[in-house]
């Protein structure tokens, strides 16, 4: 079986729509060079009309998107750095967002808004390392954070397939995963997976943090039978999928890389006690309240969630129902 | 493709002045709730570059956007209903005056957001003209969107791509109650200078040189030009947004209040169509008016069960909200 790397998934996703669709068009920084090493080569085999460098513009070529996609398009913008969705939140939230419902349905905005290497890129500190994704659920914006390659091609093939506005997050904590793919298929939006399977507690993970879960879990086999859920999507949220999981084994932890307030670990959690009586308060292990990256990278990994971190909720967890 | 004939014209100048007439009546009526903010004294604006316009084009408009709506084409008595929030209404009731849009006619929509509406066309105008039309753009903002920087970025944007979009700068010389001489440095013609686009100022009260100025920038943009930009010069008749009618805000002087509506574009259009042919448009906005508020209120409320119809184009539905 090919080896793939999560990079090269995202950049064969948008290779193979580019090939399938005259809609689809890319839009970004950089982007005919390549310098995310994510659109590499694709300006040479679409032309520099279907991949078009922007100026430092972003609200502007936010916008711009929108129209095009009113128009029939099916944009998709690269962002070089997680924290530009801040200066875009308005375009995505204000306009992309809310004009299907404000026109009373006569439009659709279908537009992809790409992050490849979101959070912490070890080294780029406060400004370049924020994982805004749970701004995105709460506004109610479909928001995909894959894990794994093959998740990678297959939620940003279907983000580009979707009729509404789609955030890409591709962390740069799972940028260098390989895995074996035998056939890369599109994966459906809105549906968890279950990594590892287990029956004393489900662990939910965002993300790179999946792969740390999934370690974490292999560390503590002999003592506790850890299940893994991925949700891939985080908006729409595979709730049922998770309620599944977790009415069998009876407790929750999350492992989340972003902010605590606010978080969507939080709002996982409250999903969950909603309509499951747990074993066990359920716990979660994020970033801390008001989180800003700092440099040093001792600091830097001090702020995000660590695997001893979630070795210790699982470990009170169980404790806590004994 | 301009239409040249005064006549319309001026039946489109008077039938946005009665129709917003009538639209503040239904605000203090109560038939109409968040209010509105009146286009009255800046018709002529509309009214003269969607004469400009052939059918493949496309606008998007402001908060204070029934104007651009009307003037090109879209239905008055569903513009009515779509103020007073009914099902019948262009939007089914989920836009309300600040949203309205008509999508069938290139109308993307009127929008709340200061100094948003340029760069949304820009895309929509370059999206079109790829899939092989020959559209140009309109996109209308007022003077206080020239400090916005979305919209100096879609300025860079589509003069850098040479998208044919007609931006239009309706300088009725406040924003709010802040004085243009306040808020701009420079002037709004030079910010189109710096991006190499070509402004011109006219007078906004006059829709027969709006519609002329229109013309001409429309005819070089679909010859191969880049966008440009015109400066028309008005002023609001009425508030800023109906709350100032029971808010008395201390703004503007008297004087100037009565100097700005003396220069009325009703009368200046109208003055120049004979006699028979004014009270025969009168007449037929007036019956039109009426029908449209009738038919408006005669509407069917939406069910509140259907609130967050059309959240997503997609179809994907959002959680309900109750315990
Ligand atoms: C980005 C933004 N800032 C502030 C507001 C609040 N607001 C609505 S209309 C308006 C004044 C706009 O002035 P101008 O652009 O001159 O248009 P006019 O109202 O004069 O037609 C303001 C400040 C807004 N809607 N959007
Ligand atoms: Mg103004």
């Amino acid at each position: 079986m090919p080896r793939l790397s999560y990079r090269r998934a995202l950049t064969r996703a948008l290779a193979d729509e580019l090939a399938r669709d005259e809609a689809v068009f890319l839009l970004g920084e950089d982007i005919q060079v390549g310098a995310s090493l994510v659109t590499t080569g694709l300006a040479k085999r679409f032309g520099v009309d279907r991949v078009r460098d922007t100026p430092l513009s972003e609200q502007a070529f936010t916008s711009f998107a929108t129209g095009a996609a009113l128009a029939g398009l099916r944009p998709v913008i690269e962002f070089q750095i997680p924290s530009l969705l801040f200066l875009v939140f308005e375009q995505i939230v204000n306009h992309a967002h809310k004009f299907p419902l404000m026109t009373g349905g006569q439009c659709a905005v279908p537009v992809t808004y790409l992050v490849p290497g979101s959070g912490s890129r070890t080294g780029w500190a406060g400004q370049h390392s924020d994982h805004p994704y749970s701004l995105f659920a709460h506004v109610g914006v479909v928001t995909v954070v894959p894990a794994t390659p093959a998740d990678a091609y297959g939620l940003l093939v279907s983000a580009i397939r979707h009729d509404d506005p789609v955030v890409v997050f591709a962390p740069a904590g799972a940028m260098d995963v390989r895995d074996d793919v035998s056939d890369l298929e599109p994966v459906p939006l809105g549906r968890g997976r279950i990594h590892r399977f287990g029956d004393d507690v489900t662990v939910v993970a965002v993300g790179h943090l999946v792969h740390d879960a999934l370690a974490v879990a292999e560390e503590l086999a002999d003592q506790v039978s850890v299940e893994v859920f991925d949700p891939r999507t985080l908006y729409p949220f595979d709730i049922d999928g998770l309620t599944e999981s977790v009415a069998r084994t009876g407790r929750l932890v999350v492992l989340d890389d972003a902010n605590r307030s606010c978080g969507i670990a939080a709002e996982i959690i409250a999903s969950v006690v909603e309509r499951v009586r747990l074993l066990a308060p359920p716990r979660r292990v994020t970033r801390p309240d008001g989180a800003v990256l700092p440099f040093a990278p001792a600091l830097d990994r001090a702020v995000q969630p660590s695997r001893e971190q979630l070795a210790t909720a699982i470990h009170l967890t169980m404790k806590d129902s004994s | 493709m301009t239409d040249a004939d005064p006549v319309r014209l001026y039946r489109t100048v008077r039938l946005i002045r009665r129709f917003e007439q009538r639209a503040v009546e239904l605000v203090h009526g109560g038939q109409i709730v968040g209010g509105i903010h009146p286009y009255l004294g800046q018709e002529g604006i509309a009214a003269g570059v969607c004469a400009a316009l052939g059918t493949d084009d496309v606008l998007a408009g402001t908060h204070r956007g029934h104007g651009h709506v009307l003037a090109r084409g879209a239905d008055p008595a569903r513009m009515f209903a779509e103020l007073c929030g009914r099902l019948t209404g262009l939007n089914a009731g989920r836009g309300g005056s600040m949203h309205a849009a008509d999508l069938s006619i290139g109308v993307l929509g009127a929008n709340a957001i200061v100094g948003a509406s340029g760069a949304i066309i820009t895309g929509a105008v370059w999206a079109r003209r790829r899939q092989g039309h020959d559209t140009v753009g309109v996109s209308f903002f007022g003077d206080g969107a020239v400090n916005e920087g979305m919209l100096l970025e879609a300025f860079n944007l589509a003069a850098l791509w040479r998208v044919p979009v007609l931006f239009v700068c309706e300088n009725n010389g406040y924003a709010t109650t802040m004085p243009v001489a306040g808020a701009v440095a420079g002037s709004i013609a030079g910010r189109a200078a710096a991006f190499g686009i070509r402004a011109v100022e006219v007078d906004g009260q006059d829709p027969e040189a709006v519609r002329d100025a229109a013309a001409a920038a429309v005819d070089r943009m679909r010859a191969g030009g880049g966008p440009e930009l015109i400066e028309a010069r008005t002023y609001r008749f009425d508030a800023h947004h109906t709350f100032e009618h029971a808010v008395r805000l201390d703004y503007r002087p008297p004087d100037e209040v009565t100097r700005g509506r003396a220069r009325d574009p009703v009368h200046i259009q109208g003055e120049r169509l004979s006699d028979a042919d004014r009270a025969a448009v009168d007449a037929e906005v007036e019956a039109t008016v009426d029908a449209a508020v009738r038919f408006a209120l005669d509407s069917p409320e939406p069910d509140p069960a259907d609130a967050l119809t059309y959240l997503y184009a997609s179809g994907m539905t959002a959680r309900t909200g109750g315990g």
